[in-house]
């Protein structure tokens, strides 16, 4: 089934100086809050964090919940804002794939892409014999996946002793670390491209647009970076 | 609270989960060599950053209650002490939290 050799050796990624677990738990606790300020439970709070695992998906559901917005409102708007994860997914599971793992594991697997295991793997999983690398991602991201869990209860619980600039300090974290990561990556042109014109065409198009603005913003961005990539040697 | 929390919370996941679904069926037979692999590669993070300039600029949440200025202040010293301390995240995620809530609370 999982070779725990690999699981394990994935999973303590999360201990690497690199590892997102202190932004991950930053805004998990912040969720958390967040949860039992509209009104969930403990169980839902977990619940949600435990099904949903991506943050502006469950930012866009609290938001949903307080304003009282429909169930097709809620599907529409949270797809939107999660629809990066369908590039992220294609752009990492190629990698992953090997003969001797069965099918229905991808479809368990691909539960955990959100950007903070994603971004481990795309650093680590050269090192990974192509054979076990489902196996060392399934270990990425229950790590991950568990640091967001206990988090989000640990937020719920101290909810009543965050105030109004503690939780504003928690929001931060989480796109530094992003912001450290892209500028880490940026090795190729195509690369640096793709993250300063996915900035600006992101802000640009959130004049035309704040729903679509991500994937027009992205879309437009990454397919211009490709191509400059390509006339440019990568 | 007019809508189901735990209907909301299974249509949130179910949203959410189709598109890795959907990420999974298209990578089935997709090469890692190939231009369109490379092409997903650039749209990958350039969504993100899109994403990640959408959350610091037009924000949602708490962070809209920081002051546009600070926020900016806040990212650039984290930035500065990211390429500093040779590229080591514990100190600029760390710094940044201290940073915005202290600098948001003295304002």
């Amino acid at each position: 089934m999982i070779n725990i050799k690999y699981f394990l050796k994935g999973f303590f990624c999360i201990k690497d100086l690199n590892s997102p677990a202190i932004a991950l738990a930053a805004s998990f606790i912040a969720i958390g809050a967040l949860f039992k300020n509209i009104g969930l439970n403990i169980q839902e709070s977990i619940f949600s964090t435990f099904l949903t695992y991506a943050l502006p998906g469950s930012l866009i559901m609290a938001e949903s919940l307080i304003v009282g917005a429909s169930l097709l409102n809620i599907f529409l708007a949270v797809w939107l804002v999660n629809a990066r994860l369908y590039p992220m997914t294609v752009s990492l599971f190629p990698s992953l794939t090997h003969k001797s793992q069965p099918r229905l594991k991808y479809y368990f697997a691909c539960h955990f892409i959100a950007v903070s295991a994603w971004l481990i793997m795309k650093e680590n999983y050269k090192s990974v014999q192509r054979k076990y690398r489902l196996d060392y991602w399934i270990g990425v991201g229950v790590a991950n996946l568990s640091v967001a869990v206990s988090a989000t209860a640990f937020g719920f619980l101290i909810s009543d002793h965050l105030n109004k600039d503690m939780m504003i300090g928690l929001a931060i974290v989480n796109p530094v670390y992003f912001i450290c990561v892209m500028i880490g990556a940026m090795k190729t042109i195509q690369m640096s491209l793709s993250v300063i014109l996915g900035s600006l065409f992101g802000i640009s198009f959130y004049f035309i647009s704040p729903e679509w603005c991500i994937l027009l913003g992205g879309f437009t961005a990454g397919t211009l970076a490709f191509f400059i990539g390509e006339l440019n040697g990568n | 609270m007019a809508t189901n929390i735990v209907l909301a919370i299974l249509v949130t996941s179910l949203a959410t989960y189709l598109s890795r679904f959907l990420g999974v069926i298209t990578s089935t037979k997709m090469k890692e060599t190939s231009k369109i692999f490379k092409w997903f590669n650039c749209l990958a993070y350039s969504t993100l950053s899109a994403l990640l300039a959408r959350i610091i600029i037009f924000p949602v949440g708490a962070l809209a209650q920081a002051d546009y200025f600070i926020r900016f202040i806040v990212i650039f010293i984290c930035l500065m002490v990211f390429l500093i301390s040779k590229k080591n995240f514990v100190y600029p995620t760390v710094l940044s939290a201290l940073l915005l809530a202290l600098l948001n609370s003295s304002f």
